[in-house]
């Protein structure tokens, strides 16, 4: 009984402490009571200890002579009784905690979701060599391997947080190098993100990555391989689709998992590649311009006249487990948009059209451990028409080396003075390709992975003009069988075999190797080594 | 007219129909199961995590969305266990009834004592978790708090029911005193014993039991264990005296068997969540079974 009151005794004297704590907070007074509670903490400590081993001490005699175990007294239960009371009553006290500041607040470099403001800065380099002369063409991606040696792929600062009540904001800042050494900065994404709209709907807006596939709106340093899949690059450019806009997306009513997006998007700038957006990327194969140019000159500069004038991407996904081990996500996309082609005395304006289709399934057994072993299986495949309006050479002032123009007649100068009509009818480019890829973790830590890439489009009636044939300083091989093919339009496959090693979630190492086959200009071996780290917090993965 | 105004009606009456049951998400099947305790016939409780899975590293599978989107409650542990998936889910879910800080998004870690608050932040020492070390689904003294926190916000979000939410919970506080009282004598062999564990998972049931951690499996939390850990970590260990190595079942076995068999000490296999194996069927049955590996792994 001497107990319960002592015990009773100290619990009101850390509540008296607690309470003068809360009334005064002289720091000499503060650090007393401190100590107090610490000493209270200590004798509670002390008195479970000896009520233990009073009860290991009662325990020890219970067998009697036949072997037979009393029944356990009520004595001994009422003590094992406050032994947990006490135990527990610790734990309910979360005041007992010491409250210090933690580097967690309130700007998190350590964590994310509990602060004003999440900071992390990604790190992203490779090295490697390959047998191509044109590194800049075999890799197009604006963050692929770009030269024989190093290469900063990209160094990626993150600002992430909750804004107020209504909205998330998050900012990827991007700095990068190209080959020849200078810096580059990119706004990759800006953009805020509406929390509890009615209906189910979500808003988004700012400057971000288009909802279009699975690659597209994700950043390098979530991709699986070193380099971006090649039908990216011929879809959406160097860096990707995203530009300034708006996305709403809709949760359906329905018993799985779907979704409805669509997003509307400013279609010029060098990040609308497949719109009014080409002139501009990292690599020789899009600089070439010939994408939407196709020997026509790009009216990037004609502006917003109606809402057709604009980027619209909609896209359906859904989601479902197959069994607890297995998810399926599909989804279905489109982009639709003016084109830069169609110079506007002459018809109507020029538009592309995007669809794409995509399919990822995940095997990961229910007593994995830090997520390994799991197989992914990951296929995107896209098909784009991209109308190119009519154009009369003639018409231009201009006159450079590779030709001149006659009434109505294109002479070829540096090709014997072959001549062409100087009117390029209207067509319709037809381009598609797909990348499919495994992923296998097979150890905690070690991920194996292949991926086979594929592109290609129907020659357009441009290319049998013979025009390119001039332009083609990368060629190695004769072009005897066919006159001038656009090689940024040209077939090509590509297999990736690669390994990469997570030392923990903050860094990997990826060894890639990649063998090449470009039509008309010849294969190709490359290996990458790509090294990753990461500051600060660390945001959650998406599936 | 009227029969659109009937037909919102009838809408209406169906929703509240769907909406007469709480819709409870707890990111561990622990959690789930003193939900259930709790909110008995009165709630639907899913768990997002299975037991046998490793809590740190689960996939943020789409359809999470979508059972967050009808939740009325969401049991979240916090310190950072759920760090990996979660806050992109409930960021996505549309339902204001569980962002951060709702009345219904229930952070357990939040009125508890943590054990392992580190005093510096530094991931040069792994995987150490700002708030404290999360694993504590597994010490018997955090039930009775956490069962009062749920209790509470079931109260709170479902007031018609207060009055139930609150026998059921005298009635799990009176069942759990009695199992305190029966693992307290279950565990007295316990008491002293030295022990190695693979993760730093099983530091509350120490912590109550009386066993000593003294050394991991794991060389820093979340990092693979390295031959030159394990080189040194089996001297020492013997020379300890360590009786028992604890392993999350999920784990692969080679290695700690390897140390076991090294220091003479048995290797037991403890699951550290509700549904980890067959017989922790809930939070009780969870410690039951642990205790009891250990106490037979002991006498063996």
């Amino acid at each position: 009984m001497k107990l319960k009151k002592l015990v009773g005794l100290s619990s009101a004297l850390a509540l008296s402490a607690m309470s003068l704590v809360a009334q005064e907070a002289k720091p000499v007074e503060l650090k007393q009571q401190f100590e107090q509670l610490l000493l209270l903490q200590k004798q509670q400590a002390e008195q479970i200890e000896s009520l233990k081993k009073q009860l290991e001490a009662i325990k020890g005699q219970p067998v009697t002579p036949g072997g037979k175990v009393t029944p356990p007294d009520v004595k001994i239960q009422d003590l094992e009784r406050r032994v947990s009371e006490l135990t527990n009553n610790w734990a309910s006290k979360p005041w007992l905690v010491e409250q210090k500041w933690k580097p967690g607040d309130p700007i998190g470099l350590g964590r994310s979701g509990a602060s004003y403001l999440n900071m992390s800065l990604i790190g992203l380099f490779t090295t490697g060599t390959s047998t191509a002369n044109d590194i800049g063409a075999l890799q197009p991606g604006g963050h692929d391997p770009n030269q024989r040696g190093f290469t900063v792929q990209n160094i990626e600062t993150v600002f992430e947080g909750m804004v107020d009540p209504y909205f998330r904001g998050q900012a990827n800042l991007i700095y990068g190098m190209d080959a020849s050494g200078e810096s580059l900065f990119e706004l990759e994404e800006v953009y805020l993100e509406t929390l509890s709209l009615p209906g189910n709907l979500q808003l988004k807006a700012g400057q971000f990555f288009t909802e279009f596939g699975r690659l597209n709106p994700s950043h390098p340093h979530s991709w699986s391989f070193v380099d971006q899949p090649l039908i990216n690059n011929r879809m959406f450019g160097a860096d990707g689709m995203r530009n300034p806009g708006a996305r709403l997306s809709w949760l359906l009513p329905t018993p799985f998992y779907s979704e409805f997006f669509m997003t509307i998007q400013n279609s010029h700038g060098p990040n609308a590649y497949s719109f009014r957006g080409a002139g501009h990327a990292h690599g020789d194969e899009a600089e070439e311009g010939a994408l939407v140019s196709t020997f026509r000159h790009p009216d990037n500069d004609r502006g917003v006249k109606t809402i057709t004038d604009m980027l619209f991407t909609p896209r359906l996904v859904t989601s479902f487990e197959l069994t607890d081990s297995q998810t399926v996500l599909m989804g279905v996309s489109a982009a639709f948009g003016p084109n830069n082609s169609g110079e506007e005395n002459f018809a109507s304006k020029t538009v592309t059209q995007i669809v794409g289709a995509d399919f990822t399934w995940k095997w990961k057994p229910t007593n994995h451990t830090k997520g390994f072993p799991f197989v992914t299986w990951k296929t995107e495949a896209m098909l784009r028409k991209n109308q190119v309006g009519a154009f009369d050479w003639s018409s231009e002032e201009d006159e450079d080396d590779n030709g001149k123009f006659d009434a109505g007649v294109l002479v070829d100068t540096m090709n014997n003075g072959t001549k062409f009509a100087a009117v390029m009818a209207a067509e319709t480019l037809t381009d598609y390709g797909a990348y499919t890829e495994f992923l296998y973790g097979f150890r905690p830590g070690w991920v194996a992975g292949i991926r086979y890439d594929w592109v290609g489009g129907k020659r357009g009636a441009y290319e049998k003009r013979g025009l390119l044939k001039a332009d083609n300083e990368t060629d190695n091989q004769s072009l005897t069988e066919e006159a001038g093919p656009d090689h940024s339009r040209g077939d090509r496959w590509r297999l990736s075999p690669n390994i990469t090693w997570y030392p923990s979630e903050f860094s990997k190492i990826r060894l890639q190797y990649n063998y090449d086959d470009r039509k008309h200009i010849g294969h190709d071996h490359s290996i990458w080594l790509q090294f990753e780290f990461l500051l600060g917090s660390h945001g959650a993965h998406k599936f | 007219m009227k029969n659109l105004f009937s037909l919102l009606a009838a809408l209406g009456l169906l929703t509240g129909v769907a909406h007469a049951k709480l819709n409870v998400v707890a990111t561990l099947p622990d959690f789930a199961s003193l939900a259930e305790d709790i909110g008995g016939d009165k709630v639907k409780v899913i768990s997002l995590t299975k037991g046998t899975e490793d809590p740190h590293f689960v996939d943020a599978k789409p359809s999470f969305i979508r059972v967050l989107n009808q939740a009325d409650v969401l049991l979240e542990g916090g310190a950072e266990l759920e760090l990996g998936w979660l806050p992109p889910l409930v960021q996505n879910a549309r339902n204001p009834r569980i962002l951060p800080n709702a009345p219904g998004h229930i952070v357990l870690a939040h009125g508890l004592k943590l054990l392992e608050i580190p005093t510096q932040l530094d991931r040069s020492q792994g995987d150490v978790h700002a708030a404290g070390n999360p694993h504590f689904n597994l010490g018997p003294a955090n039930f009775k708090p956490m069962a009062e926190i749920i209790a509470a916000t079931f109260a709170r979000l479902d007031p018609a029911n207060a009055a139930y939410y609150a026998a059921n919970l005298k009635r799990f506080s009176e069942r759990l005193t009695d199992k305190l009282i029966e693992w307290e004598k279950l565990a007295a062999p316990l008491r002293g014993v030295k022990v190695i564990t693979y993760h730093k998972s099983f530091e509350y049931l120490a912590a109550t039991y009386g066993f000593n951690i003294v050394g991991q499996i794991e060389p820093k939390p979340g990092i693979e264990p390295t031959a030159t850990h394990i080189n040194a970590l089996i001297p020492n260990a013997k020379a300890a005296g360590v009786k028992l190595v604890m392993m999350e079942p999920n784990r692969a076995r080679k290695t700690p068997q390897f140390v076991a068999d090294s220091i003479g000490a048995k290797l037991v296999i403890c699951p550290i969540l509700v549904g980890g194996s067959p017989e922790a069927k809930n939070c009780c049955d969870l410690i039951d079974c642990n205790l009891r590996a250990l106490v037979k792994a002991l006498q063996n």
